[in-house]
Formats: C-alpha cells, structure tokens, sequence
C-alpha cells in the first residue's frame, strides 16, 4: 500500500459526496449545477492521472480497511489496468454526459435530482471496477442497479419510465440476486472474498464441485447486467430514460458492468468448457438476434439500444471464448462502441430534442438542416457498421478474426457464419440511421423545424467523434490502453499490435462480405419492415407483464385465502399444528416409568366429575344460547374450585370462587349489549373437522395431565415449605410465594389487571364517541326490561350484607399472610360487596355514596407495590426483598407487621380498582344507550305508593 | 448488588400509573413525563449495554431469594442489547408519537404506552420462565390498549383477531410450562439448563413435548407459519406508529426461542438435540414465502409494511434455527436491523397516509413533499428488501453466510433471495403507484371547490425526524457493522457456552444467615 493508493477510497468516495451537491447548488440555476456536478468527477480524474503512469508500467495499487472481518467484507480497492481504463471511461463519459444534460433537460424538469442520481450511478460504477473484494463488489453492483432504476423513471408521470425503470430493476434485481449466490460459493471455495485471492486460486475453483452452480450464478447476474438473450429486453424499455442517461448508463457504462464483470473474473472462471458453451453462445446468440430487431425498429433510441445489445453480445462472445487474442479484441472493442454509442445515442437525443421526434420513419433529409449534427451522427454511424478509417472497423476485424477459427460442438462453420450475419446486420442497421435520418430529401412534416443545437449539446458526441477518427487512422495510439487492459484481463503481460491492414485474411472476406450484404439489405428495407411488422414479432414487456401480473394474482390468491380474518380458522390451524408437532416430539423420545399407583374413586369425586362433564357438554352443545351457557360455565367454575379444596389448596379454591363470581356478574353485565345468540355456523363438516380439532386437542391436554400425575417429581417446592415461615414471615406457603418468593410475578399480574382496566375504560371512551355510540343511542334498548329494575329484596339484603362482606374481606386480608386469604381475593370480596350495590340500586345511585376515583386505585395500588419493592433497595436488598417483624401494642396481642402486607395492599387496591373501572365503563355504556338514572334506591317504593320514583335522563 | 438491572422494569411501571391517573386530563403534562422516563430510559439501557459488554453475567435475585427458588432477573450481552434496541426505538417512537398529536386521539396512550415498555423490558431482562409468561401479559394486554388506541370498526375487529390469538398462545404457554415444570421440577432457566440435559435421552419425550410447546408459544409471538396469521391484520390496523413499536414485539418472540432453546433445549440437550432446527427452520421457510407472496399481493400501504415484517421474521428465523454461534450472531444482526427497517416505514407510512387519507395502493394527487416523502420510502424499502447501501444488505449476506450447511442452503439461499426479488418487486410497484403515478395527475387551477378539505399541512421537521433518525441508524449500523458484529459475536458466543450464565445465576451468594436448600426435612419447620 503506497501513499497513492489512498486516492482509491477518496476517488471512490467522492461522487457519493459530490451527490449532495446538486440538491443545494439548483437554487443557483441549471449551470451552476451542472459545473459544480463536474467538479467531482474532474477531481476523481486529475487523481487517477496521477496513478495511471504507475498502471501503466504495470504497478496495481491496492488499499484496504476491515470493514466486516466476521464476514470477510473489507473496505478494499484495487487500480489495475482494466479497473484504470473502465474508471477513466465512466469518468470522462461522466463528464460530457454532465455537459450534454446542462442543455438537454428542460427548466421544468427537476434537474439537482438528475444530477444527484448521475453522481449516486456514477459513484456506484466507479465502485464496481474498483473493488479488490467481491462482496464490496456486490454491494455496487447493486446499487447501480438502484441508481439505473431512479434515472430511468425519471420522468416519473411518464408510464413508460415507471415500468421501464420496475422492469430494469426486476431483471438486473434478479441477476444481482443470483450473483450473491455466485460470489459467496466463490469466495467459499477460494477461501477469501478478495478478489486479488480469487484470481490467483483460478485452478483450485475451476477443480471445485461447487465451479458449476458458482459460474451459472455469476453469469446470471452478468447477463441480466449486460441485457444478454434471454435477458436483454429491459435494456430496450430503459430508453424511457432521458437521453443523456441512455448514452451514459445503458450504453457506455452500466451494461458494461456485466462485460466488466466476465473480463475480470476470466483468470479464474475462464477456459472451461462450460464457460465456452455459456458465455459464447449467449454473446453469439444475443449478438445475431438484437442486430436483426435493431434494423426494425423505428425508434431511433430502440435502433440503437438494440444495437447496444447486440454489441454487447459480440463482447460476450469474446470474453467466451477464452483465448488471449480474443480478451484483446474483447477490450479494444469496449473502448471503441464507448467512443461511437455514446455520441450516437447523444446525436439521437439532439434530434429528438430539435425534432420533437424519435421516429424514424418521420425523419430523413436533417443532414441539411443540422450539418454539425448530421457528420458527428454519420461518423459514428460508420464506426459502428465498421467501415475502415473509424475505430470500430478495427475491433470487429478483430472479432470476426477470432470467430473465423472457433469450433462450436466440432463444428468450423457455425460461429463464423452466424458472426458474419451479425456483422451484416450491423452495417444494414448503420447504413439506415444515416440515410434514413440524415439523407433524403428535406421534409416538411417534422413536429418541429429541426436546427443544430447550441455548441454545448454538440460538443460532448463531436469529442467523442474526435477519437473515432484517431484511433481509426492511427490504431497504435490506442495500443498502450489495450495493452494495459488487457494484461490485466488474462493476468500476463500481452503485446497487442493494433493495424489496419492485417492482409488477405477471412476477417477481411466477412467483413467484405457483411458490408456488402448491408447495403443490400437496407436497398430492401421497405419489403423487409413489410413482412417484419405482418410477422407480428415476439414482444418480451408483453409476456413480463402477464408474469408479473399473474405472480400478483397468484399471490393474492394465496395471501388473501390464508388470511381472510377468520379467527375459528386461525385457531383450529394453530391447534391442529400445535397438537400434531407435540405428538410428534412425544414421538421422538421414551417416557420414564410410571412410579404412581391409581387412586380409588371417591364418590364425591365421581360426583364432581359427572357435574363437570355434564357441564362441559352443555356449553358444547347450548353455546349460541349465550345466556345459558354462561350460567353453565359458572357452574364449571365452582366444580374446580370444588377440586382445589379436594386437593388440599384452600387458597386457590377460595381465589377461584371470587374471580369466578365477579366475572360471571360482568359478563352477565356485558352481555346485556351483545346479542342473545350466537349465529349457528350452518357448515356441517367445517364443524366436524373444527369438533374433531378440539378433541384431539383435548386428549392430548388429558394424557400430558395423566401422564404427569401417575408420576412423581422432584420440584424446588420444598424450599419454599421449608423457608415460609422463618424467611418468609408467614405461615401460609401460598401467599407468601405470592407476595415474596415470586411476589415480582404478583407485581407484573397486578398490573396486567390494572391496564386491562385502563384498556376496557380507553376503549369505551373510543366506542361511545364513535360510530358505535350512536348505535347505541339508537338501539332498541329499553323493550324488554323489567319493570323492577331494583326489587324491594335485593336492595335490603344487599344493604344488610354490605357491611359483613366489607368485614370479611378486611379479615382475609389481614389474614392472608399465615392463612388462606390475602389481598387479591380481598380486593375480589369488596368489589362483590360493592357489585352488589351497583346491581341492586343502580350505578348513579351507589356512585354518588362513594367518593373514591377508580384510576386512582389503580394508579396508587400499582404505585404502592412498586414503592414497597423499591423501599427494599434503602436496606442494601434487592427488590421486593421484604422485611418482617413483631409489634406488641399493649392492650392487643403481640402481632407481625411484615412489608408483604404492604405490598398485599397495592394488590387489593388494584384489584379493586380495575374490576371497579370495568363496571364503570359497563354502566356508561347503560346510560349511554338510554338507561334512566335512578335518584332513589328502589323503583317501586312500597312506602310512598302513590307513585312511581322519577327518573331522569343520563 | 446493583439496582440497575431492574430500573428499566420498574420506572416505567412507576411511571405509567402516574401517567394514567394524575396526569390523565393534561396532554402537556404527559407527554413530558412520558418522554421524561424513555429518555432516562434509554440512558439507563446504555448503561446497562456497557455493563454487559465486559462480558459477564449480572444476576438481580429479586426479594433477596436464591436461585432457582426465587426470580431472578439476569443481565448478559445479549438482554443488554435487547434492552437498548427497544430503548432506543420507544425514544424515536414516542418522537413521533408526540410530534404527530396521535396521543392525544384516545386516552391512556402514555400509560399503555411505559406499561408496554415495562412489559419488554421485563421479558427481555428476566431469568425466569414463569415470568417470562407474566410478562408475555403484560406486554400483550398493553400491546392490545395501544392498537387499537383511538378506535374504530376495523381496527377493533382486527384486534379482537389479536387478542384471540395471542390469549390461545397465553393458554399454551401455561400448558407448556406445566409440562416443563412437570418434566424438571423448576422454572428457573438456568436451572433448566443444568436439568434437561440430565435426563436420558430414552426419558425424553415429555420434555421434548415441552419445547415444542413453547417453542409455538415462541413462535405465535414471533408471527411464523403456522400462527402468523395474526400478524397482518394487526400491524396493518393498528396505528402505524404502534406499529412501529410493534416492530420490537416480534423480536420478544425471537429472543425467548434464541434464550430459552440455546440454553435449556439447545444442542448440548441429548434429548432435544436438533428438535428446534428440525420445528423451526421448515416453519421459517414457510414464513419467508409467505412473507414475500403477501408483499406482493398487497393491495395496500399498511399491509404489504405488514406482510414484509413477515418475511424478515423467516428470515430472521432461518438463522435462529441451526443454533450455532455464528448463525446466532448474524440473526442478532438481522433482528436490529429487521427492527428498525420495519419502524422506519410504517412511521413513514403514517406521515403518507394521514396526509393521503387512505392507505390504498391507488392514485391520487401528489403530496406536497412527494420528492421527500419517495426519498424515505425509497430508503425504508431498500433496508426492507435487503439492498445496500443500508444494514439489510449485509444482514442478508451474513445470514447467507451463516447457513452454509449444505442440508439447509439450497432452501435457505433460495428463499432469502427470491423472496428479497419478489419484496423488491412489491416495493417498487408500490412506490411506483405511490409517488411517481401520482405526480401524472395534474390538478388544475382553482378546480378545486372552494369548501374543498384544506390541504394537509407540510411535515414538519419534527415530524419527519423520527423516520430519518430510524434511517440513519441504518446506515450508521452498516458502516459499523464491525464494531457491531464484533459485539453481536461475543454475545452468540456466551449464549452458547451457558456454563458462566448457570453458575451465575446459581451460585449462592454470601448471605450471613443463608439457609441450606436442602433441609432434611422442611415440613418440620411448619411447626411454627
């Protein structure tokens, strides 16, 4: 690493930095822009004039920093003769196409995000044939094809830059896809992600199993790059681009990063038969096809984008080929249809810009109105039909010279003829775009009177033309370039000497024979578009668009049918799958001995277990009676409650019939707002299936329950019977784990509790000032009520139990920590005892007797538990750490204040708080749909009965 | 003993009741607490990430209990990091949150909102099974509140879809722990960790029964086939910027099956070996396609944002599921990543479409910031579908990598990257529809009738913050992707070497009167 290699992460830094440029720099007009655009690009250029000497005798200057080493990605570049030549074209290129576009766009179109997408592209190309890692590679390869995707929708509001630009991204998207296959095999086989590696372990990965799928992989992503058959037909929708991104991406640079790609990959994939039969034939095939379509199309950007794939397939045969002579010819032709393309595709874009049209069939005799236009289009035109004297003659000498000695599967005639038609092909379709657009006669139906363009719109194509010229009449002066690249290409020092006359060869007869046969063709154009067009070709955006619309329509079938919202079906797949993977794992393994004898049945269990089963079997078969079923499920409830006294666990039993009771009274509540019924579902064998999901669902409940019962187990529970009391400070194991061992559990239940209440408060604020409020208001609530809303009895007896509940519930909680109690079924007793009120009286009625806010018993229950577990941390303890101790207060019995209490307190209030704010909401709801407020407890008040109470409005 | 490790547990539960009471009626007054707590919050995530960092193993034993008969909360590189990814999100979340007034379209969203937080943090923090199950609660009866905060039909009916799922996986996870409990006698991971692997493999069905069970519990969290149906009705109801901090929810679910199955159920498990690749990685190649198919067929915003979400978890799963340090540590790469991406756009897709008025892939006439508003999105959906230059890219190549075996990589590489194909696809159509069909129409001079709906009012910068803070952090993570690897790496590396984590938590500590766990008889000490 020399002091100069550090301009190779500046070099490839800089049009990243110089993107946000344009986006300040608009506010001072077009030009302004335009020149501070360049000004990256002139920057990147002077420093690679400082290293190409070096290149040039041969030095390759690396530099690298670690970027991920888990993955072996680095920050690593590398300037060698072919990444020198491809830099200095993106580069220069960059910068006439900076120049053309100052005049080309209009005023109207956003012009600093055009150049903010050139220099993003521009950053990203450079980044390709600079890289030394081929996943740092990988990472421009992409982006460029982001950036490409960006400049073709350019004119967003323009259908065909949208799709062009989706389908640009799709093609190369997929081959960019395929190649992060490639390189990963590839750098698994040679051990490293540096390309340096790579190329030097160019047998071992040749030698390799994995050489096929890697080669394939890579290909892909090189042939969709390069718009090779059967991938070229993006390149053709991309020219909805702007044409000054035509010239540059879709021509000189970007679908030469799939070229690019073949030439620097050839030390180490090159020469085998698979690559010969891929990469030739794809070239050969590609190169024939697209010169044939190109000579049909009307569209001076469609004439030459097939044009461009065309040549792009005469650079891939090259390269497929494998031989030295070729990879010359490959990189001398590269450097040749930069110079011509791109002032084509620019004298194209002047047309169109000074003719309103592209259309050649609308266009011919310009050659008078635009003379400068017309000789830099001609030039270049020549150059690309390969006529001596311009420098595309000279690489497709070349070419067919190598194609004059190739055998295809053994045979001699293939190759040579088909490169033949090719080349013929390429004169007819050269010939056309000067004659048919520049020749001829002057027309007066052109859209628009067409003159030549101001000199900075012609000026990029004629400096391109320059070097037509040059190298075409003086070939050594390109030979140091070819060289250079071309030693880098095959990884040997090569001594290519360029010339114009190489004697009598079969090069010289194919060419004689293609130029010939073009002008003949283009004579016969006319007849030839006829039966073209009645031939009705094959038109690729068509069958890609029924791929991609058939692909959306498939996966909306399949989407849309998964998930349709219905959530029977969610949950009978979630219990079918969850079922069969258990039984499967059970599957997997042994099960350990039973150890457990069978009980005998008791008579007060079998009892249980009938009342049970006939329950279940109600609620199975009366569920849509909503009200029944829920009676039933009550019952369902106390039997389990019945089964924890049974099982010795008074605790549980005691918190089972409390939360039952007060759900069972809310629901009752809620229900009063819900339907009666539930719609039976009509589907007989949806609903077998959904039974047949449920059993087995429930059998295998049944023999986890069985087989963990006949068993025993050796648990951590004896440390909590062991440490109750002397840790613990109380005597019932229960709530002492509840509110200390795992009292942090509690804690997070708790306030599960309290949110649920928040929740159902949120959404009943939600619900009554929408849609669903007014509903309400309108609901036909009042027919069916009682008469009595508030019997004489209920209302007594609830008064006279009021006040013994309260007690009962202070005792279990006081009680709580050495017998079973404590504050969750405390705070469940008094919100029964209240419940009760509620029910019996009404809510405004009980209300206005009791003062205390509900999210304020939340609020301070939760508060209280969390300020009782921090109070732990004044003592050095850890959270919820508690602390016990014994009080004597003389006239009363020595007794224990323990801080669980405390904590137990935070329960109770939020429990209260939560069922409290439930009922709350449920009533609110009452009012809302219409219920009268009472102001006195009873309806019927037997002592005053003359009349009947009053009621008012909510 | 340091107190920290249960600060991000117990602040925000402070917190929210205040929030939910005192200063329920003032919107001012709650906000600044609320951004108050996560902006402590997330300092004291920072905090924790570098504690763990020196690479030990922090053990809170809450109630002074030892493990594994009290909880214990445990803090180790790879909860640290957890903890600061969801730190970090809430903070940028609740920016947007605030900037763009959603808070103040229903009540309690700050409450929820800490209690979400608190429900996460105890998720990610704890060392306990059962707890874990508490706060699988708590995090899904706020999660519940804060989707369909503000109400309305449809959000309503695709949250009763949530609740109904989530409660069936509630269900089952009590029947799992049941069964793990029944099989080992202990809630305690740790403590897990050093019995299942004890138990003969000839013993091991019922065990083997208990990590599948949780590993669907896991799985329904983290939206993978077949219990992912939850996921896209949800995320595309919910308010996008609940969904945004929903992006975190599906990591809970990702982050229980990387914890609990590398240590209890893990390979060094003869009775489970091989059970989660053999569940997990079938489920997650389902899960990719599935993802990618609904990205395709979306026929709106919030569902295809929804559908992507999906396809990240499979592919977030596919590492998981080989359960080697290396695949582990790429999928913590992806998992921060996958998070951020996924927050990034649907708080972009909440500024579009309050400002469109539907969320439907349709045209109509373009935004007034529609170059910035295709700028993000632009960058949002090249993370999502994994392009450079953002962290997704890398993510993918370190999850290509990781999944070289050649068993799994023909799937594993061929979902990945047709389903990255098939997202990109998605994308560009819909941000082709989005902002570049729309700048067609034209909307002419004073066409419009004058009583005609204002036009919405420009983002403002505090408005567009957020997303471009979550990009940012996207691209800062793919230029320090080594520093980042380097610490994802050591935290793989400790999950997979649980010994430091058992002895950590089971080493009794030097307590003066530390009683022994094995008394002989402990019903004689009943006597009392």
């Amino acid at each position: 690493m020399t002091s100069e290699s550090s301009f190779l992460p500046i070099i490839a830094l800089l049009p990243f930095l110089g993107a946000l440029i344009p986006g300040v720099m608009i506010r001072a007009g077009r030009t302004a822009t335009a020149t501070f655009t360049a000004v990256p690009t002139v920057l990147a250029l002077v420093m690679l004039g400082v290293l190409a000497p070096g290149v040039l005798n041969g030095t390759v200057y690396t530099f690298s920093i670690p970027w991920l080493p888990q993955l072996g990605l680095e920050a690593a570049f590398f300037l060698d003769g072919l990444g020198l030549m491809f830099a200095c074209m993106i580069l220069g290129v960059g910068l006439l196409i900076t120049l053309y576009a100052r005049y080309y766009l209009s005023g109207e179109d956003p012009v600093g995000q055009f150049y903010t997408y050139l220099l993003l592209f521009q950053g990203a190309m450079l980044g390709i044939v600079i890289s030394d890692n081929i996943l740092l590679l990988l990472i421009f390869w992409e982006l460029t094809s982001l950036s490409s995707f960006l400049l073709i929708g350019y004119w967003k509001h323009l259908p065909e830059g949208r799709q062009g630009a989706r389908m640009a991204l799709t093609v190369t998207g997929a081959g960019g896809l395929a190649m992060i296959g490639g390189m990963l095999i590839l750098g698994n086989i040679a051990g490293s992600y540096n390309l340096t590696d790579i190329l030097a372990a160019g047998d071992l990965i040749k030698a390799s199993d994995w050489y096929t799928p890697a080669v394939i992989l890579i290909l892909l992503g090189a042939f969709t790059k390069s718009a090779q058959f059967p991938f070229h037909f993006w390149l053709p929708h991309a020219m909805a681009a702007p044409t000054p991104v035509s010239a540059y991406l879709h021509s000189a640079t970007m679908v030469k990063a799939g070229v690019f790609l073949m030439a620097r990959m050839w030390p180490a994939l090159s020469g085998t038969e698979l690559w010969f039969y891929l990469v030739a034939t794809t070239g050969l095939v590609t190169m024939v096809i697209a010169a044939v379509i190109a000579l049909f199309k009307d569209d001076l950007k469609g004439l030459l984008a097939f044009s461009t794939v065309s040549h792009l397939g005469l650079l891939t045969m090259l390269l497929g080929f494998g031989t030295e002579a070729a990879a010359i010819a490959a990189v001398f032709h590269i450097l040749n249809h930069l110079t011509f393309k791109a002032a084509l595709f620019m004298t194209a874009g002047i047309i169109d810009h000074e003719a309103h049209t592209r259309d050649i069939k609308r266009l011919g005799g310009l050659a008078k109105l635009m003379p400068i236009t017309a000789v830099i289009g001609i030039v270049a035109a020549l150059s690309m039909a390969g006529i001596p004297l311009f420098n595309g003659f000279l690489s497709k000498e070349l070419m067919l010279e190598e194609a004059s000695h190739t055998n295809w599967w053994e045979n001699p005639w293939i190759v040579p003829v088909l490169a033949t038609v090719g080349a013929l092909f390429s004169v007819a379709y050269s010939l056309r775009f000067i004659f048919h657009v520049f020749g001829g006669p002057v027309r007066d139906d052109y859209p628009s009177k067409p003159h030549d363009p101001p000199m900075g719109m012609w000026l990029s194509p004629a400096f391109l033309c320059i070097f037509v010229v040059l190298i075409g009449v003086a070939p050594f002066l390109a030979e140091p370039v070819v060289n250079m690249a071309a030693s880098a290409v095959t990884g040997h020092t090569t001594h290519a000497h360029l010339k114009i006359w190489h004697g009598l060869t079969p090069a010289l007869y194919m060419s004689i024979i293609a130029v010939a046969g073009g002008a003949v063709l283009l004579l016969l154009h006319r007849p030839l578009d006829a039966a073209w067009i009645k031939a009705g070709p094959f038109y690729a955006k068509s069958a890609f668009d029924a791929v991609i619309s058939g692909c959306v329509s498939l996966s909306r079938v399949i989407s849309d049918n998964l998930h349709n919202g219905a959530i029977s079906r969610y949950l009978a797949i979630f219990t079918a799958a969850t079922v069969t993977a258990g039984y499967m794992a059970y599957l997997g393994g042994g099960i350990a001995p039973q150890t457990r004898e069978m009980l005998p049945i008791a008579p007060v269990f079998a009892v249980g277990w009938v009342l049970l089963v006939c329950a279940t079997g109600v609620v199975v078969f009366q569920h849509h009676m909503r009200y029944r079923a829920l009676v039933v499920l009550g019952v369902i409830g106390l039997m389990v409650s019945a089964g924890f006294v049974f099982l010795s666990a008074p605790d549980l039993a005691l918190t089972q019939i409390s939360v039952e009771t007060v759900t069972i009274m809310l629901l009752l509540l809620a229900l009063h707002f819900l339907p009666k019924t539930t719609p039976v579902e009509k589907d007989t064998p949806r609903r077998l299936l959904d039974g047949a999901v449920a059993l087995a669902a429930g059998v295998g409940v049944a023999s986890l329950a069985y087989a963990f019962m006949t068993r025993d187990l050796d648990s951590i529970s004896f440390y909590h019977l062991a440490n109750s009391y002397k840790e613990g400070g109380g005597t019932n194991v229960v709530n002492v784990i509840l509110v200390d061992f795992r009292g942090y559990d509690t804690y997070g239940e708790i306030i599960v509790l309290g949110i649920a209440g928040l929740v159902i408060f949120a959404l009943m604020e939600a619900l009554l000032s929408g849609p669903a409020g007014a509903r309400l208001r309108n609901s036909g609530y009042n027919f069916d009520r009682s008469h009595d809303r508030h019997p004489l009895m209920m209302v007594v007896s609830t008064r006279v139990m009021m006040p013994i509940a309260l007690m009962v519930g202070v005792y279990i909680f006081l009680r709580g920590h050495n017998q079973p109690g404590g504050g969750f079924v405390a705070g469940l007793v008094f919100s029964i005892a209240l419940l009760m009120q509620y029910m019996a009286s009404g809510f405004a009625w009980t209300m206005r007797r009791q003062q205390f806010e509900y999210h304020a018993m939340i609020g301070w229950g939760v508060v209280i538990a969390g300020l009782t577990g921090a109070g732990a941390w004044l003592s050095g303890t850890p959270f919820l750490t508690s602390a016990f101790g014994y009080v004597h207060i003389p006239p009363i019995e020595e007794f224990e204040l323990a801080t669980a209490a405390l904590f137990d307190l935070g329960v109770f209030l939020c429990v209260l708080g939560a069922v409290m704010l439930m009922l709350y909401s449920l009533s609110r709801m009452a009012r809302h749909a219409g219920e009268t407020v009472n102001l006195e407890p009873l309806d019927y008040d037997p002592s005053r009965p003359a009349k009947m109470v009053e009621k008012g409005k909510a | 003993m340091n107190h920290w490790i249960i600060a991000p547990v117990v602040l925000p539960a402070l917190l929210a009741p205040l929030l939910g009471y005192i200063m329920r009626h003032d919107i001012v007054l709650a906000r600044v607490a609320s951004a108050a707590g996560t902006v402590a919050l997330f300092f004291i995530a920072l905090g924790l990430a570098f504690w763990a960092a020196d690479g030990g193993t922090h053990v809170y034993r809450l109630g002074d209990w030892p493990a594994p008969f009290g909880i214990v909360l445990v803090l180790d590189r790879l909860s640290a990091m957890m903890v600061l990814l969801t730190a970090t999100l809430a903070l940028i979340v609740l920016w947007h949150v605030i900037a763009t007034g959603w808070d103040a379209k229903g009540r309690h969203f700050h409450a929820l909102y800490q209690f979400q937080l608190m429900g996460i943090f105890g998720a990610f923090l704890t060392g306990d099974a059962f707890n874990l199950f508490v706060f699988f609660e708590v995090l899904l009866i706020a999660s519940y509140g804060l989707m369909v905060h503000s109400g309305g039909k449809v959000r309503l009916q695709a949250g009763l879809q949530y609740l109904v799922m989530n409660l069936a996986g509630s269900t089952l996870f009590l029947f799992a722990l049941g069964t793990m409990y029944a099989t080992t006698g202990t809630l305690n991971m740790a403590d897990l960790a050093v019995k299942v692997p004890l138990i003969p493999a000839e013993e091991g069905a019922m065990v083997r029964v208990a990590a599948v069970l949780l590993l669907i519990v896991f799985m329904i969290k983290a939206a993978l086939f077949p219990v992912q149906f939850w996921l896209p009705g949800t995320y595309a109801n919910a308010p996008a910027p609940v969904a945004a901090l929903f992006a975190i929810m599906t990591k809970v679910g990702a982050y229980a099956i990387i914890r609990l199955h590398t240590l209890a159920y893990g390979p060094q498990s003869s009775p489970t070996a091989g059970l989660v690749e053999e569940w997990l990685f079938p489920a997650a190649m389902v899960t990719v396609a599935l993802g990618a198919i609904g990205v395709l067929a979306a026929k709106r915003l919030m569902p295809l944002l929804s559908f992507s979400v999906i396809g990240s978890m499979g592919t977030l799963m596919l590492a998981v599921a080989p359960q080697d340090p290396y695949a582990t540590e790429t999928a913590l790469y992806y998992l921060v990543h996958s998070t951020f991406s996924a927050a990034a756009l649907f708080l972009l897709a909440d500024l579009v479409i309050s400002r469109r008025g539907t969320d439907t892939l349709s045209v109509r006439p373009p935004l007034l910031q529609n170059g910035l508003f295709a700028a993000l999105f632009f960058g949002g959906a090249i993370a999502m579908a994994g392009m450079p230059p953002l962290s997704g890219f890398l993510g993918k190549l370190l999850i290509l990598d990781a999944l070289r075996d050649p068993t799994l990589m023909p799937w594993a590489w061929s979902g990945i990257l047709i389903g990255s194909l098939v997202t990109i696809v998605g994308f560009a159509r819909a941000g082709s529809i989005l902002f570049w069909k729309s700048t067609a129409v034209r909307v002419p001079e004073g066409a419009e009738p004058i009583d005609a709906e204002p036009r919405p009012a420009p983002a403002t910068a505090a408005e567009v913050g957020p997303t471009m803070a979550l990009l940012a952090l996207l691209a800062a993570l793919a230029v320090l992707a080594g520093p980042a690897t380097e610490y994802m790496r050591a935290a793989g590396t400790q999950l997979f070497e649980p010994d430091g984590y058992i002895d950590a938590v089971l080493t009794p500590v030097e307590k003066p009167e530390a009683p022994d766990p094995h008394a002989p008889d402990p019903l004689a000490e009943e006597e009392h």
